[in-house]
């Protein structure tokens, strides 16, 4: 059986960065494994630029980023295979074993000492969202149409209306309509867009689409195609309002309501998932509930950019190497605590933090459920504010970060919180 | 005098600016820093954006490459250069980097993205 140190599932920008970072910290026997028929993930179907910002210092268009990593994989020569699906990973007794699928050597196994995954995201397709109506032709995710359109050249559809205002869909608006579509609304559940603010701008404000806060796509008409769709405004508990719906005549629904991170083998592998991000359950190493496989990227939480998806990355990537030169052992920990959230946090990552008898700064990353103005940001330990930050904004749509400090790990809190305060 | 609302996209706090136009004398109001101002200014003269779209790959059947304009252009010729864009190809192989077409309205280059072999 052929064996490597470390293989990597997935050679999205998450698989890569991870690759590069563990290659640099001296782990050279690396397999990354990709089931498409090349390394870059879906930064291959965003041709819009936006990327790398943070990292680069640089806008640079999706398929710009990914060539970026795809060099510096190359340059180390780090071994790929493209084309190969994972079908299931395994933690034993005598080490890890990653069982892989290609048309050449059909069904395989591999050894590891360490994992990471990468497998990234997917959207919520139709079915998860429950929309009365036919089920006629027409009804695509913003992601699929973006593959139509950007590496097919092919348009979904001429009239158009988009359900979710999160960026993919925001970004289709603005395609679609340099293409020559005509989109005429984009409707989002919530009384705020799930987008970042640049997108709302340069995506529908330059081109005057409406942007309907707090409406949802009541029915769907038509029965070989989409012929139109009833939208309606919703109430605060999201029903429907009767009195306030309207028929828009269009022959395409585009759906972007939220990506689910990609997590089947991690949960068949009996790894803890947490049940608000979809993603496996981490310490501050992005190491999962099972010694020695890491987890990074969109398959760990969704990321709105993917500067950030890299950064993680390289943590895992790092923290698998360390763990593999350590002979394949854990760090020893001192305690385990888990980190607490509160005043409007949905979730964190890590969702734990080990502490040991050294400890470095811990950046912990959280989303908030709402809309939120000048708040104050805190740390604490034990019970103690440790730290406060002054925000004059805070939204869904953006990840947000707490560090918590070294000198504070040190001190072997039993309690971390990370909690907003009005 | 005219006035005018929009929000910063430079930074995720996206300020609320209030920008007053008064033949030449342009006042900025609500942006917390100067990149905000200078932001309010540019889109009330002359608003540029990066057009990224693709074109066709004319010796690869059904296969299209990923290009962007190397410089924002006016929007106001957005649709002009898609237009262009659109009537054009291009013969592979294509590398990130080449340009596609020189000086497109008098702008930018329209470089490629992505490369196709
Ligand atoms: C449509 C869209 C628009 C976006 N726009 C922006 C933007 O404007 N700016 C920005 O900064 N970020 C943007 N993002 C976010 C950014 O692209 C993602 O955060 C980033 O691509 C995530 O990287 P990843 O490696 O985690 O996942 P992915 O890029 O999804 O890569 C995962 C890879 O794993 C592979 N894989 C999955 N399962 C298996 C398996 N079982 N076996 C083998 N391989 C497998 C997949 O084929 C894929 O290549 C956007 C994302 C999307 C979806
Ligand atoms: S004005 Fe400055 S602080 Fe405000 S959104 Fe713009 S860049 Fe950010």
């Amino acid at each position: 059986m052929l064996s490597y140190d470390l293989v990597i599932v997935g050679g999205g920008p998450a698989g890569m960065a991870a690759a590069v970072s563990a290659h640099d910290n001296g782990t050279e026997n690396i397999l990354i494994i990709e089931r498409d028929d090349s390394l870059g993930g879906i930064l291959r179907q965003c041709i819009h630029n936006g990327f790398g910002l943070h990292r680069f210092g640089e806008e640079l268009t999706g398929p710009e980023y990914a060539a970026r990593y795809r060099k510096m994989v190359m340059e180390r020569n780090i071994p790929f295979v493209c084309n190969t699906m994972v079908l299931s990973i395994e933690d034993t007794d005598n080490g890890k074993v990653v069982t892989a699928m290609n048309s050449d050597r059909g069904v395989f196994t591999l050894d590891a000492q360490a994992i990471v995954l990468a497998m990234g995201c997917r959207e919520r397709p139709r079915g998860a969202l429950n929309i009365p109506g036919t089920r006629p032709a027409g009804i695509y995710t913003a992601g699929t149409a973006q593959r139509y359109v950007n590496i097919k050249g092919m348009m979904p559809g001429k009239n158009i209306v988009i359900l979710g205002s999160g960026d993919i869909g925001l970004i289709m608006a603005r395609r679609m309509t340099l293409e020559g579509a005509n989109v005429k609304a984009v409707c989002e559940l919530m009384p705020y867009s799930g987008g970042l603010n640049r997108n709302i701008v340069q995506c529908l404000k330059d081109f005057n689409i409406p942007l309907l806060l707090s409406h949802t796509v009541a029915q769907i008409h038509g029965n070989e195609r989409v012929t139109g769709v009833t939208i309606a405004e919703v109430d605060e508990k999201f029903r429907v309002i009767p009195e306030k719906s309207q028929y828009i005549e269009c022959d395409t629904l585009l759906l972007s309501c939220g990506l689910l991170p990609e997590n089947e083998l991690t949960q068949a592998a009996g790894i803890d998932l947490d049940m608000i991000t979809g993603g496996a359950s981490v310490n501050q190493n992005r190491q999962t509930s099972k010694n020695g496989i890491f987890s990074a990227g969109n398959v760990l939480h969704v990321h709105d950019l993917v500067d950030y998806v890299s950064e993680e990355a390289e943590l895992a990537g790092r923290s698998a190497s360390e763990y593999i030169k350590r002979g394949a052992v854990d760090k020893k920990i001192v305690k385990t605590v888990s980190v607490g959230k509160a005043g409007g946090i949905r979730y964190t990552v890590p969702q734990r933090i080990d502490i040991y008898d050294e400890n470095d700064d811990v950046k912990v990353y959280f989303r908030v459920g709402a809309v939120m103005n000048d708040v104050t940001l805190t740390v604490k330990a034990d019970g103690e504010v440790v730290s406060g930050q002054k925000k004059r904004k805070m939204a869904p749509g953006e990840m947000e970060y707490a560090v918590v400090k070294k000198a504070v790990l040190d001190t072997m809190p039993d309690a971390i919180d990370i909690e907003i305060v009005k | 005098m005219e006035n005018r609302e929009m929000i910063c996209i430079n930074c995720p706090l996206g300020c609320s600016l209030s920008v007053s136009i008064d033949g030449d004398n342009i006042k900025v109001s609500g942006n917390t820093c100067p990149r905000g101002e200078k932001y309010a200014i540019a889109e009330v003269t002359h608003p540029t954006r990066t057009l990224t779209t693709t074109v066709r790959v004319a010796n690869r059947s059904g296969s299209f490459v990923a290009v962007k304009t190397k410089n924002p252009i006016s929007k106001e010729k957005l649709f002009d250069a898609m237009r262009i864009v659109n009537a054009a190809t291009v013969t592979a192989p294509v590398h990130a980097g080449d340009v596609i077409i020189a000086d497109m309205l008098g702008e930018s280059d329209l470089i490629a993205t992505a490369d196709k072999e």
